[in-house]
């Protein structure tokens, strides 16, 4: 290694630092203002609890078991109603991005469904559906894989036409163009696209507990209210959140593994 | 000449207008040209005279409005692995390694893995590029990303080469340092070129003969034979015969940008 780029890899290094400081100064912040805001008794307890209590509250459903089984149906209605969403959109969008006819079939009724609220579609899914397990996982796909479609078919619309051409002047077929050359080359921004919406389906699993469910962290919160129980609420907020913060690293994570060969901008 | 290789025959391009207020715009006119077996033709041309599109039709990657392209006498319809390209951009697979990047072209034909790593070794070498077997693009200057680009394209062993200005991205030491390569890996391959550029030194460094269009609409103004002997390199820059042709070539080119001048 020569010694500039020795230099180089010093001062990644030490901005990856700053930023991870940066990143945890404004966690502490917002913690500070609720310890404040709480214990300094500047609100009403029963409408914001104190750190202290929201520990104590989510030890208590740790040790009874209740957020383990809360956390577990609820990451278990994300993933598989997330997984179906993205099995169905990745082959249809890069479908989408490079057939024009499949395009001019689809797309027009994507983009119909994909401004209906989903919220709108619940009492449908109830009607067709009842309230089982299936009726969750359809109104985390309805709200992820319209969007998803979308997302894939941008992503691999912009794959460099150039690459495309040079594997076609090596005797590439069409199918090998996908397999060989579209589909590695979309994966960075495929696995962003997936990333973001994780996220989202996050959004409608609260949706999908909050109508009709008898578990799930969706539901506790929503049951929370009714007891003014907002130390529960708390709770099940910070826990969803954690989740996510875990779910979103570890795609990352798997990016990297995945696409070691893909440099980010900025990182 | 040797037996023809490729064969371009009245060859027009008009891209029409998107709406009927737009008119149609001719990029090319009545192209005939003809490559013989291990000849290196070098277009010349102004920026926008068509030459890539040319070479787009060619490679087949864009159709022609009227006329043809045969290779050996088989007519072209769209891209195949007998006429390979090479672009200004390299467009080297970010993902596969220097190697894989060369395998590329022979692995989608279902050569097997053994020849295939056999050729990549043997063109690595000729380009320059042994121990960077396992690099990644990403990793490389652009020079050696051009040489990748070179070997990936020769060792699908196309019938004919298309090289559309492969060195106008490098900068000017690069640049000849790559001309000088390219001349050599010519003369050792024995691959037949059809390459496209506005740099006159390089036409004249690497072609045997030389056509020179004219602005849009594109049509081939001159053809000139290159009959410098010796070795191509830049000592030919100051060769007197190196210097005629260039001023020839040079009055033609501007009488081009005068012409075109006139018209705005």
């Amino acid at each position: 290694m020569t010694e500039e780029s020795k230099r180089e890899k010093v001062r990644i290094s030490r901005r990856h630092m700053a930023y991870r400081t940066m990143s945890v100064i404004s966690f502490c912040a917002i913690l500070a203002l609720w310890c404040i805001a709480t214990y300094g008794g500047m609100v009403n307890k029963i409408f914001m609890p104190s750190p202290t209590q929201v520990i104590q509250t989510t030890v208590e459903m740790a040790r009874d078991g209740s957020l383990w089984m809360n956390c577990w149906m609820s990451v278990k209605r994300v993933m598989v109603g997330w997984f179906w969403s993205a099995v169905v959109a990745l082959p249809m969008g890069m479908v989408m991005a490079r057939s024009k006819a499949f395009s001019a079939i689809i797309q027009p009724i994507i983009e119909f469904a994909r401004y209906l609220p989903v919220v709108a579609l619940v009492p449908l899914t109830i009607l067709y559906l009842g309230i089982d397990e299936t009726q969750k996982y359809v109104i985390i796909w309805l709200g992820t894989f319209f969007q998803l479609v979308l997302m894939v078919c941008d992503t691999v619309s912009s794959v460099d036409k150039n690459m495309i051409n040079a594997a076609r002047t090596l005797g590439a077929s069409r199918w090998q163009v996908y397999k060989e050359v579209i589909f590695p080359a979309s994966l960075p921004g495929l696995m962003d696209d997936f990333r973001l919406t994780i996220g989202w389906a996050w959004t409608y699993l609260v949706v999908a507990e909050m109508v009709a469910a008898s578990n799930g962290l969706g539901y506790i919160i929503l049951k929370s209210q009714r007891f003014l129980a907002t130390d529960v609420i708390f709770s099940g907020l910070i826990t969803i959140g954690i989740i996510g913060l875990i779910t979103d690293f570890t795609v990352k994570l798997l990016t990297s593994v995945i696409v070691p060969w893909h440099e980010r901008l900025g990182d | 000449m040797a037996e023809t290789k490729l064969q371009v025959s009245n060859l027009n391009k008009i891209f029409s207008g998107k709406t009927k207020k737009d008119p149609d715009v001719t990029a090319l006119r009545d192209i005939s040209l003809s490559i013989g077996e291990a000849e290196f033709v070098v277009m010349v041309g102004p920026s926008g005279c068509g030459k890539s599109t040319l070479l787009n039709i060619i490679g087949g990657l864009e159709t022609a409005t009227s006329g043809s392209v045969t290779i050996e006498g088989r007519e072209v319809t769209g891209p195949g692995a007998d006429r390979g390209m090479v672009f200004q951009g390299y467009s080297l697979f970010p993902w596969l390694t220097v190697r894989k990047n060369v395998e590329f072209g022979l692995k989608m034909q279902g050569v097997d893995a053994g020849t295939r790593a056999k050729a990549a070794q043997e063109y690595l070498r000729l380009v320059g590029l042994e121990g960077f077997e396992n690099a990644l693009p990403n990793q490389l200057s652009g020079g050696m990303k051009q040489r990748v680009a070179i070997a990936r394209t020769l060792a699908a062993r196309p019938e004919v080469l298309l090289m559309d200005e492969p060195f106008g991205a490098l900068d000017a030491q690069t640049r000849v340092v790559m001309q000088e390569l390219l001349a050599r890996v010519s003369r050792e391959t024995k691959n037949t070129i059809l390459f496209i550029t506005h740099d006159i030194d390089e036409a004249i460094l690497l072609a045997n003969r030389i056509y020179v269009m004219s602005r849009r609409p594109g049509t081939v103004r001159a053809v000139l034979e290159v009959k410098i002997e010796g070795e191509r390199n830049h000592n030919i820059l100051i060769n007197p015969e190196f210097l005629k042709l260039k001023k020839k070539i040079m009055d033609m080119l501007w009488q081009e940008s005068q012409d075109a001048a006139m018209d705005r």
